[in-house]
């Protein structure tokens, strides 16, 4: 069988992304060999609760334009090039921003001199890890006051290793922007965690708009079950995408989590909701389920 | 001399904009001829680098100093280096007219490092 990436995401941040990814991955390591990316680079917390042990980490950089200016004529075709505005001519000299750097290379191919090479420029880290239960890690981390996490997220989907029947678990960082899709593109499946309030449900809809984009199946969580209203259970009557679980707004979930505690571990009655779920995914992905 | 003002409208009595990079018009103001034009800012249509976008298009225009409520970090760069200087002004000048006299008046503060 193809391998397998099921991916977390839920526009909204502080919806409970990380708890359902690491709980989900957690119940079904001991059936399925689980492989777990934290692709929220640029606030990375899935090793909080899953505590893998490091073995490498290396680094993540993109290539980014070096002038020479002694060859340059400063004919100002590699600004003109920039879809980015990482260059621009001043006073008759090329100046690179290299924060503003996409590392497309379309600067250095356009260049007529050859007065444009590429330097490796670091941006952050690629981590890979393994938890005390067997599962693998791959966390990448953006490096401070750097501004581009989707570079990082590519590289470290590449880390991987996809074997035959082989399962990721992807947790997404918050949004519906490039660093979303680069993590939720190529997913067998897209858990979209939300919670039941005005911009739960306004950045739920984004999410929406993304799957319809990738195509990608998918299905709603509802976490903090009981704040708010119903107007998720209305959104979703009128799309094909169904509620598959629901979490409560529990002070105790919070005094684990705060602890590091796996809800899994922490509130193992769990454990058989996310194996359920899990069973129901691979239903979907299999092409038992046609529509939730 | 030329300055380039950050504008919310195409006239001298448009409200001055206090964002440079996505300003959505820049007046170009002749101080020795008294005669300005007014431009469309395209960099409000960058996804990123506007500000840098921005500069470029005032060094095009060969302005000696651009005046804006504040500069991104990026602007600050490419302005300093165009050797374009840079002035600021507040929410207490309510057109472009009254930023243009205080410029005159030297009562704008320059960004250091311009």
């Amino acid at each position: 069988m193809k391998p397998i990436k099921i991916a977390v995401a839920s526009g909204k941040g502080g919806t409970g992304k990380t708890m359902v990814a690491t709980s989900l991955a957690a119940s079904i390591q001991s059936q399925t060999p689980v492989q777990f990316l934290d692709c929220d680079v640029e606030a990375p917390n899935a090793h909080l609760f899953l505590k893998p042990e490091i073995y490498q980490t290396d680094a993540a950089v993109i290539r980014v334009p070096v002038i020479d200016h002694h060859a340059c004529t400063a004919c100002g075709i590699c600004v003109q090039g920039c879809e980015f505005n990482a260059l621009a001519k001043l006073k008759g000299k090329i100046i690179v921003f290299p924060q503003l750097c996409h590392g497309c290379g379309s600067c250095t191919r356009l260049c007529p001199e050859g007065a444009i090479h590429e330097e490796p420029r670091e941006i952050g880290t690629l981590s890979i890890g393994v938890t005390d239960t067997g599962m693998k890690y791959f966390g990448g981390k953006l490096t401070i006051s750097e501004p581009m996490p989707t570079p990082i997220i590519r590289q470290l989907k590449h880390k991987v290793e996809y074997e035959a029947d082989s399962l990721s678990i992807l947790d997404s960082p918050p949004g519906a922007s490039c660093p979303v899709v680069a993590t939720v593109h190529d997913a067998d499946f897209v858990l979209l965690v939300t919670e039941p309030t005005p911009f739960g449900l306004h950045d739920l809809k984004q999410m929406l708009g993304v799957l319809s984009q990738t195509g990608s199946p998918g299905g709603v969580i509802i976490n903090r079950d009981g704040i708010g209203d119903d107007r998720i259970e209305d959104y979703l009557k009128g799309t094909p995408y169904s509620i598959l679980m629901r979490i409560p707004f529990q002070r105790n979930i919070a005094v684990g989590l705060a602890q590091g505690e796996l809800l899994t571990d922490w509130l193992p009655e769990y454990k058989h909701q996310f194996q359920e779920l899990f069973r129901i995914i691979m239903q979907v992905i299999k092409g038992e389920m046609i529509s939730l | 001399m030329l300055i380039m003002i950050s504008s919310q409208d195409k006239t001298l009595d448009s409200e001055p904009s206090l964002r440079f990079g996505r300003a959505p018009y820049f007046i170009l103001y002749d101080i020795d001829h008294e005669t300005w034009k007014a431009f469309e800012n395209q960099a409000v249509y960058q996804r990123g680098g506007a500000g840098v976008a921005a500069a470029q298009f005032l060094s095009d225009k060969q302005v000696d100093a651009a005046l804006s409520g504040r500069f991104g970090p990026n602007a600050h760069q490419s302005l300093s280096a165009a050797g374009i200087k840079m002035l600021t002004f507040d929410s207490q000048y309510d057109s472009i007219h009254a930023v243009v006299d205080a410029f005159k008046a030297g009562d704008l503060s320059e960004v250091p490092g311009s």
